[in-house]
């Protein structure tokens, strides 16, 4: 078994961990009029790509959410980044 | 080139098999194909077959980067079916079943199709109310099947767990008598040979590695063996439909996931049908050689690694003992994972790339093998005439901007 690390808990089971999407998709301003086609790229459309992935996973246990960059092919985890900016 | 029969192998035989010749040629690209299709495995090569046969375009070259039926072609568990929910699904997978079903004569080439019946397994009250509704929706879009109670079941695959000490006892299934397994490399060479025998060049260890646009269209490729051009391009190739749609600037709602399947050591004749239980996430039949062939759900993590992780190998393997408790120690011979595109629905995408002079064959997810032939005799379709099949025309990439989606996902029997 794998093991992904949490920002939060350290090292932990991959079972833990749930993949939430693909990290930097921003939802269009619903405020405004928005077009088919631009919405469904929102909700359909994927990089998917082959290599280095930046994703955003959560960790079921603590329940927060965090970006991790890992290599889609050798399955080997970067880096990870919290979502939480510093209150101060 | 002759035509394979008893009489070629009974003649073959007496000579030591010194007649036999290589069943595909090996050519050099030419500079200029009507038809270019990205992608050796059993779609690409589907659509070249289909091609020549129904459309008469030979001038069609397949290009691999790797060799014939080494992706997912490969790696699948062979099951052939068409029991699926919605009208348009069933459609779709009933004409590749009824292209199997005459394929090995349509070919020439034995494809070892053999419809031994496909049972889901009904392990509750709840799933028999839900193995009622399939049967209905199958019978209703004029596909064959059974309603089946325990006792019905027991007669059909008795190794199945029925003592009283079962943890979940079975409550009955839905069988589809016309599905069952085919041999998948068979099935590619077979496609292969055919297509070569009409004209088609199948261009190996060759990888696309860009386009070639003139005025917004696509007019060629840009290859490892140099730049070939091309009258329109067909992309075959699964569960790297993103890198190819990246190369040509198209998007696509994809992801790409690692669907892991495992073969046990022969075992004596004990499982003559597919068995699969929704329930426990498990999927198992019996091969000619004797070895279980076993498969499951999808990895949880989007994946180009052609390799599976551990906790999918427990549960679906997990599963499989508590189907079958005589099978615990039984061991596995060998265990590998292949690329699935997955849409947001669960079913194919079929027809324009978006970009001018690409079309597109993907998306099956979990599910290629059963469709090849239907896949590529609808790709054929689109590349020849500019326009869909009837039967392809719910599948175009449009739907996920209109919401006319093919929900599978939600009913077929294992989660995609």
């Amino acid at each position: 078994m794998q093991r992904f690390p949490c920002p939060f808990c350290g090292p932990r089971p991959e079972t833990e961990f749930h993949f939430m999407g693909e990290a930097g998709k921003i939802r269009p301003k619903t405020t405004q009029a928005i077009s088919d086609a631009e919405w469904a790229t929102y909700l359909h459309s994927q990089r998917n790509e082959k290599g280095t992935v930046r994703e955003v996973w959560m960790h079921l246990t603590c329940g927060e959410m965090f970006i991790m960059i890992r290599d889609s092919v050798t399955m080997e985890v970067l880096g990870t980044e919290t979502l939480r900016k510093d209150a101060s | 080139m002759g035509a394979y029969s008893a009489w070629s192998v009974f003649k073959e035989g007496l000579r030591d098999g010194r007649g036999w010749r290589q069943a595909w040629r090996t050519p050099t690209p030419k500079k200029h194909y009507d038809v270019v299709i990205i992608g050796g495995g059993g779609h690409g090569l589907a659509t070249a077959y289909y091609l020549t046969k129904n459309h008469g375009i030979t001038n069609v070259a397949v290009i691999e980067k790797g060799w014939l039926g080494g992706g997912n072609t490969g790696r699948n568990t062979t099951v052939i079916r068409s029991n699926y929910f919605y009208p348009e699904s069933a459609a779709l997978y009933d004409l590749s079943v009824q292209l199997y079903e005459g394929l090995s004569k349509d070919l020439n080439y034995n494809v070892m199709f053999s419809q031994r019946g496909n049972l889901v397994l009904a392990y509750s009250e709840h799933e028999m109310e839900m193995a009622a509704r399939q049967y209905n929706a199958m019978r209703l879009n004029g596909i064959d099947a059974e309603l089946l109670g325990p006792n019905e079941v027991r007669k059909m695959a008795p190794i199945l767990d029925f003592s009283d000490t079962a943890r979940y006892p079975i409550h009955g299934g839905v069988n589809q008598p016309r599905a069952g397994t085919g041999r998948h490399d068979a099935v590619a060479w077979g496609f292969a040979r055919a297509a070569d025998q009409a004209g088609v060049d199948i261009i190996q260890n060759c990888e696309v590695q860009g386009f070639v646009m003139e005025g917004g269209r696509c007019v060629g490729v840009e290859t490892s063996k140099g730049e070939i051009g091309a009258g329109v391009v067909g992309a075959a190739v699964a569960g790297h439909s993103s890198v190819i749609a990246d190369l040509a600037g198209y998007d696509l709602p994809i992801t790409s996931y690692c669907l892991q399947a495992f073969v046990s050591e022969p075992l004596k004749p004990i499982l003559d049908t597919v068995v699969i239980s929704p329930a426990f996430g498990t999927y198992v039949s019996q091969s000619d050689k004797g070895g279980l062939v076993i498969g499951g759900g999808l990895d949880r993590v989007p994946s180009y690694a052609q390799r599976g992780n551990m906790p999918v190998q427990e549960a679906v393997l997990g599963g499989l003992v508590e189907m079958m408790p005589a099978l615990a120690k039984v061991k596995l011979l060998r265990h590998w994972g292949g690329i699935v595109d997955v849409t947001p629905d669960s079913s194919p995408i079929i027809g324009p790339s978006g970009v001018d002079g690409i079309y597109l064959n993907c998306g099956w997810g979990t599910g290629g093998f059963k469709a090849i032939p239907a896949g590529g005799y609808l790709l054929a379709h689109c590349l020849a005439t500019g326009e869909h099949h009837e039967i392809s025309k719910p599948f175009n990439r449009s739907r996920f901007e209109t919401g006319q989606l093919v929900d599978e996902s939600a009913a077929s029997g294992i989660p995609h």
